[in-house]
């Protein structure tokens, strides 16, 4: 009787973190850089570029806070209506693996900075905001790194990252734009997929 | 001297591109003269690649982390000049105040611009140039432009940057050895600050001209709301 009790208990401690409350959109983006930035930290690999273990890190920590088909989505406009589902699943698909590729990348950079969390006046019933980051360094002055959420039912996803007030995201909307004009979708998810072949294999 | 050959090698370039570019037909309405940027941006690359780069790895390698931080200072403390007075024009007495107050600190405690004392105060940076306070009178874009050894510039941003050159002290110095040093120091300092950021877009652009024209008129648009420009609505 006693041991089946500390076995309900157990099992109730280790489901527990599931149902926990989720957290705001401000208290995430914290969470998640601070987790992020711990291992950079630490890891001398990632400080000398070693790209392949930044990627690790991001799938792993910062991926499942990302909406990719809603990043997908804002980078092509109104193109994004034009394709099919399947054509959509694919671009988002390749779409993430350049802007993860991208996003680990800029972390081997990663020299002594520190993160400051802006002050985010929430109401408590937002479905859509910004929280705005600063990133400093010695000798250089802050650059905004600033990131768009919206509320997935009871989850916070990341849909936009604005470095500097440059959107990682619709800065591509011109090309993109351009290459569905000269090719159509398929076209555009060709690039991606050729584009994504070289990085892989290292050489631009 | 140098700058004359360079910009008669600027000029063939253009001729060189501009019948080129005819062949291809470019059709974004914020980029009419695509064809003579592109070709100017090939020329800077090129400068780049055998000039500028390599001096500013050499610099950064060279130059232990103080030596640029001051470097960095000391520029910045002669702008911070200049940005007063456009935050006075843009109608932000308090920055502009706060501005004075930074320049004072620093030429003064801080040793020449040396040191940053005013930010560790909590008089925080500011950044203005003309360019922006025309932004923020109403006046627009205008076509695009990249320039040989400047860079991308909007048309009002092009006018912004004769002002902005025309009132910088550094360019006023009158021992044309020092003057021309500091010129360089500056434009090395400012280059390897943008090392890191190389090869991410090394990476991320598929096309680096167009990557770098549309980062430019995001970043500027955000300067000139000084960080919060409103939100466009872009599911459409």
């Amino acid at each position: 009787m006693k041991s089946l009790f500390s076995l309900l208990f157990g099992v109730f401690l280790l489901a527990s973190p599931a149902v926990a409350q989720e957290l705001g959109p401000d208290a995430l983006i914290k969470k998640v850089t601070e987790d992020v930035l711990t291992v950079v930290r630490q890891d001398k690999e990632i400080q000398s570029g070693n790209s392949k273990k930044a990627i690790d890190l991001v799938e792993t920590k910062v991926v499942q806070h990302f909406n990719f088909d809603h990043m997908t989505a804002l980078a092509l406009g109104r193109d994004w209506k034009k394709a099919t589902p399947e054509q959509k699943k694919r671009l988002a698909e390749e779409f993430k693996a350049l802007l993860v590729r991208t996003y680990s990348n800029s972390l081997t950079a990663y020299k002594n900075q520190t993160v400051v969390y802006k002050p985010s006046k929430l109401q408590g019933n937002e479905v859509d905001v910004l929280i705005r980051t600063e990133i400093q360094q010695p000798g250089n002055k802050p650059v905004q790194l600033d990131y768009a959420l919206e509320k997935q039912g009871d989850a916070w996803k990341v849909y936009d990252v604005v470095v500097a007030g440059i959107s990682l995201v619709t800065n591509y909307r011109d090309t993109f734009a351009q290459e569905v004009r000269a090719g159509g979708i398929d076209g555009l998810l060709q690039m991606l997929v050729n584009r994504n072949k070289q990085l892989e294999n290292g050489k631009k | 001297m140098i700058a004359l050959r360079v910009f008669s090698l600027v000029i063939a370039t253009a001729a060189m591109g501009g019948l080129s570019g005819c062949a291809t037909t470019y059709n974004n309405p914020k980029d009419p003269f695509e064809g003579f940027n592109r070709a100017m941006f090939a020329v800077n690359e090129g400068i780049d690649t055998v000039a500028l780069k390599p001096l500013a790895k050499g610099y950064d390698a060279v130059a232990p982390l103080p030596v640029k931080t001051g470097v960095g200072n000391f520029f910045g403390n002669i702008r911070d000049v200049w940005t007063a007075l456009n935050n006075l024009l843009q109608g932000k007495v308090g920055d502009a105040a706060s501005d004075v107050g930074r320049v004072l600190v620093n030429t003064t405690v801080g040793i020449g611009g040396v040191f940053d004392v005013a930010s560790e105060m909590g008089l925080q940076k500011h950044e203005e140039d003309l360019g922006q306070t025309l932004g923020k009178w109403g006046v627009g874009d205008g076509p695009y432009f990249y320039w040989p050894i400047i860079g991308p510039r909007t048309t009002r941003d092009t006018f912004g940057w004769v002002a902005d050159t025309a009132a910088d002290p550094v360019w006023h110095v009158d021992d044309i050895d020092v003057r021309n040093t500091m010129v360089g120091v500056r434009f090395i300092d400012m280059r390897a600050s943008l090392l890191p950021a190389d090869k991410v877009v090394e990476e991320a652009a598929f096309d680096k001209y167009s990557y770098i024209r549309d980062a430019y008129l995001q970043h500027r648009r955000s300067e000139i709301y000084d960080g919060n420009p409103p939100r466009e609505r872009l599911e459409d």
